[in-house]
């Protein structure tokens, strides 16, 4: 399953950690969302990276004051068709102002990567191979958006208003 | 009418091109059909029974001569040779073919229009009374709003994927023509003692197999919030909503399990993180959308022109006028309804020839401009009245004259089983013999205001349970079945119709609604009691009573 | 999705055939016994046991670029062999509408 960040196709420096299995001294792991709140003060002194997979029908309350702590977090797609890690991710990006990775993890397709940049991801456990590939074209595909959200691009009405004003302003 | 700017237009081109792109993924087996038909979905593809069905997007119903032409187009181009308006301001094509759809869609994206969230679990078109900008009292034009939340909820990058789909609907008049209360969400805009403009906020209406009217969940939510609102109300649903099961996936069902205080409490509380935050639309956002309508340049006219005052003298043309012809809001305008449910004909369908000739009427006599209602009929918005008796040949021969808007036999019906591969029994055959059976415009008169809708399943696309008259069929032991209900109503007082029987079989359909007719005609305590009204008043007994004696 | 095989016990109480939608075009079509598709019922393979029926759907499933949507329907052989839809569904899928379509095709 590739795993693309920012964009590119990267290597995933994360070990995913079953339940039960041996948390490892050293390296970047994923943890599961009970096993991390049981220990999480012991799992967060670790030298490296500690990320959480958080289930989608999980409330965010519990994981909001590890936030600043946390290398990243993994939402779960366990259909494509089951979006409530949209929004889980903007509420982290944007109401809990989470900065570390935001990873997309489960049946991530191609045909979503554009919903999932928008709505705060910066990491995506690609399900295919190929998707990841078109990944650059894939996200290219759309310059127009309506909704504001975190990341930043303008919507379709600031470029109006703005460009009315320029207008307006002109020469 | 609203104009697409350069950057709507881009965004339905980018859509397409996407859509080509699945297609041919799809056709060389790249995407399973698993995958695929979400995909498809979100772009209107169904597939039923005999081939795939397209249903494009009407937003608000109001459609320019130019996109009725491209319609028309598409009918005639990649399907049979008409169209299907259904009670949602959308059109299907019932015989589209998969690899050809990008290049249908291409055609329709170059006038603006597209199927984009026309199905699947998704917010659908947002839809709006289809006398909008034109009717009398009208609080304003609830289009700018439709519109913004049009923009807002395409290709919305948190809400794509909900437990279910999601319609929203629009009213800004007192009386309700848009059926908000059978929405998931719907808005009255109306104005608060500041005189500041705003919305009434209903939810979880639906019908379906449990149906509910909705409920007042916030009276008054300022214009420069609707978005944040909605926003608020749709984050909630789509963390809560239930995922178990697809029949209690629509928000009807959790504002139900939660109850609406407590539904009401969990919005407010998302809401109050979200407004004042980038969502809220200022006056400029505002004017910029509404800057984007154009309206019609009237005339100063007569009240009561020659030419009307000539043509009166024909009862043929004065039965048509009093019946199809409404109120504008301008002196000398007229709002005529074109009915689409000609005597024997199928609900709602128009051909391609009928749709070319119905945009030269509206380049000619409405400023271009035409108006799909939930009806299953069409509206040109600007008639100047003298040019009503002119405007009516024309529509006469077209067979678009029927006098029968708003009678017996300006029936609501799905496509049932004839087409849709959900459907357990017929819809179409039925309100053809209805219309046989009332096809004496005097009698339907007599008669008065009485709406008969039929679905032909449980899924409702026919709104069975808010018909004066309700039918929907079922199947029994391979039969087909049909239970009748009525009482049921979609305007601003809706309400869910009442069983009145056991179920009949399709033989028998048409003369129970004849008795129950019957037995209205004797109940009723004067002519100007409407059907609707009579049962309210007496309930169904008498009427089960009358019908059901000798059954 | 659970696939058509697992949504159910496949039990078949009458002759039967296995009919689906064409990807392309959307065609109504039958599954064949020389292992493709025709748009005429006349052409479909008939099966009267549910193991064959269940034999006949897998196949067909398996054609998930050719095909969508595959499910076995009753028929009814008549006297001089003719293959007949067995319900009204079939029926208005191999025959097309009851109604006068608004333009003759």
């Amino acid at each position: 399953m590739p795993l693309v960040k920012n964009g590119k196709i990267a290597t995933d420096i994360y070990v995913h950690v079953a339940d039960g299995a041996e948390i490892p001294p050293e390296g970047a792991i994923f943890v599961q969302a009970a096993r991390f709140l049981e220990n999480a003060e012991t799992l967060l002194q670790r030298p490296d990276k500690v990320g959480v997979l958080w289930p989608n029908n999980r409330d965010l309350d519990e994981l909001v004051s590890y936030l600043d702590r946390l290398a990243a977090v993994a939402l779960v797609f366990p259909s494509f068709r089951d979006g409530r890690a949209y929004s889980q991710a903007r509420l982290l990006r944007e109401r809990y102002r989470f900065k570390g990775e935001l990873r997309a993890t489960g049946q991530v397709l191609r045909d979503q990567f554009v919903f999932m940049l928008r709505a705060g991801f910066d990491a995506l456990d690609v399900k295919k191979e190929k998707d990841a590939d078109a990944f650059a074209a894939t996200v290219k595909r759309y310059t127009v958006f309506y909704q504001p959200t975190g990341d930043g691009r303008a919507t379709a009405l600031s470029r109006r208003t703005q460009l009315r004003h320029s207008e307006s302003a002109g020469p | 009418m609203y104009a697409y700017d350069e950057l709507d237009r881009t965004l339905i081109n980018e859509r397409v091109e996407e859509f080509r792109d699945q297609v041919k993924r799809r056709l060389s087996g790249e995407l399973t059909e698993d995958e695929f038909k979400l995909l498809r979905l979100q772009n209107g593809v169904y597939l039923q029974l005999h081939a795939y069905m397209f249903r494009v997007a009407i937003p608000y119903g109001t459609l320019s001569s130019k996109q009725l032409r491209a319609l028309a187009h598409v009918a005639r181009r990649y399907d049979r040779g008409y169209g299907h308006f259904t009670t949602r301001q959308n059109i299907q094509f019932n015989w589209i073919k998969l690899a050809e759809l990008p290049d249908a869609l291409a055609d329709l994206a170059e006038v603006g229009i597209h199927a984009m969230q026309t199905s699947g679990n998704n917010m659908r078109n947002v839809t709006s009374d289809q006398w909008a900008g034109v009717a009398p009292g009208e609080v304003e034009d609830p289009r700018i709003w439709s519109e913004l939340l049009r923009q807002h909820t395409t290709l919305h990058p948190e809400f794509s994927f909900l437990p279910r789909k999601f319609k929203i609907a629009i009213t800004a008049s007192d009386h309700d023509r848009a059926a908000i209360r059978i929405h998931d969400i719907g808005l009255r805009l109306h104005k608060n003692a500041d005189g500041e403009t705003g919305f009434e906020v209903l939810v979880g209406g639906g019908l379906g197999r449990t149906p509910f009217i909705g409920k007042t969940i916030k009276p008054f939510v300022h214009g420069r919030d609707i978005l944040s609102y909605v926003e608020a109300i749709l984050r909630v649903y789509n963390q809560y909503g239930r995922r178990d099961n697809i029949y209690k996936a629509r928000i009807k069902i959790l504002v139900h399990e939660l109850g609406i205080e407590k539904f009401g409490k969990e919005v407010e509380e998302e809401w109050q993180q979200l407004r004042d935050s980038a969502l809220t639309l200022d006056d400029a956002a505002i004017e910029e959308v509404r800057s984007r309508f154009s309206y019609p340049a009237y005339e100063k006219l007569p009240h009561m022109p020659d030419e009307l005052k000539q043509a009166a003298h024909d009862p043929v043309f004065e039965r048509w006028r009093k019946n199809s012809v409404f109120p504008h809001k301008v002196q000398g305008y007229s709002i005529v309804t074109l009915s689409l449910k000609p005597v024997g004909g199928p609900p709602g369908d128009a051909t391609a020839e009928q749709m070319d000739a119905i945009a030269d009427l509206a380049d000619r006599y409405s400023f271009g401009e035409i108006r799909v209602g939930h009806e299953q009929n069409l509206a040109l918005p600007h008639v100047a009245k003298r040019d009503l008796p002119a405007l009516w040949k024309a529509l006469d021969k077209l067979e678009l004259a029927t006098p029968n808007v708003n009678l017996v036999s300006d029936i609501i019906a799905c496509p049932g089983l004839d087409y849709c591969s959900l459907a357990n029994a017929r819809s179409i055959p039925i309100a053809q013999e209805l219309t046989r059976r009332f096809a004496n415009h005097d009698t339907a008169g007599l008669i008065g205001r009485l709406h008969i809708n039929i679905s032909g399943c449980i899924n409702a696309c026919g709104h069975h349970h808010v018909g004066h008259i309700g039918i929907l069929g079922v199947e029994k032991n391979g039969e087909e079945f049909y239970q009748i209900t009525i009482g049921g109503r979609a305007d601003e007082s809706a309400a869910l119709g009442t069983l009145i029987g056991p179920s009949v079989p399709y033989a028998e359909v048409a003369d129970v609604v004849e008795d129950i007719v019957e037995a209205y005609l004797a109940l009723r305590d004067s002519p100007d009691e409407l059907f609707i009204d009579t049962v309210k008043r007496l309930g169904v007994e008498p009427f089960r009573e009358r019908v059901y004696a000798t059954r | 999705m659970t696939s058509p095989l697992e949504q159910k016990k496949i039990r078949i109480t009458g002759p039967s055939v296995v009919t689906a939608n064409r990807t392309r075009d959307g065609v109504v079509i039958y599954r064949t016994a020389q292992r493709g598709w025709s748009s005429r019922l006349a052409d479909a393979a008939i099966v009267r046991t549910s193991d064959d029926a269940r034999a006949l759907l897998a196949e067909a499933v398996a054609d998930d670029v050719g095909a969508i949507g595959a499910y076995i329907a009753p028929v009814e052989i008549k006297d001089n062999g003719e293959i007949a839809p067995g319900n009204l569904r079939e029926h208005i899928r191999s025959q097309g509408v009851t109604i006068e379509l608004p333009v003759p095709a």
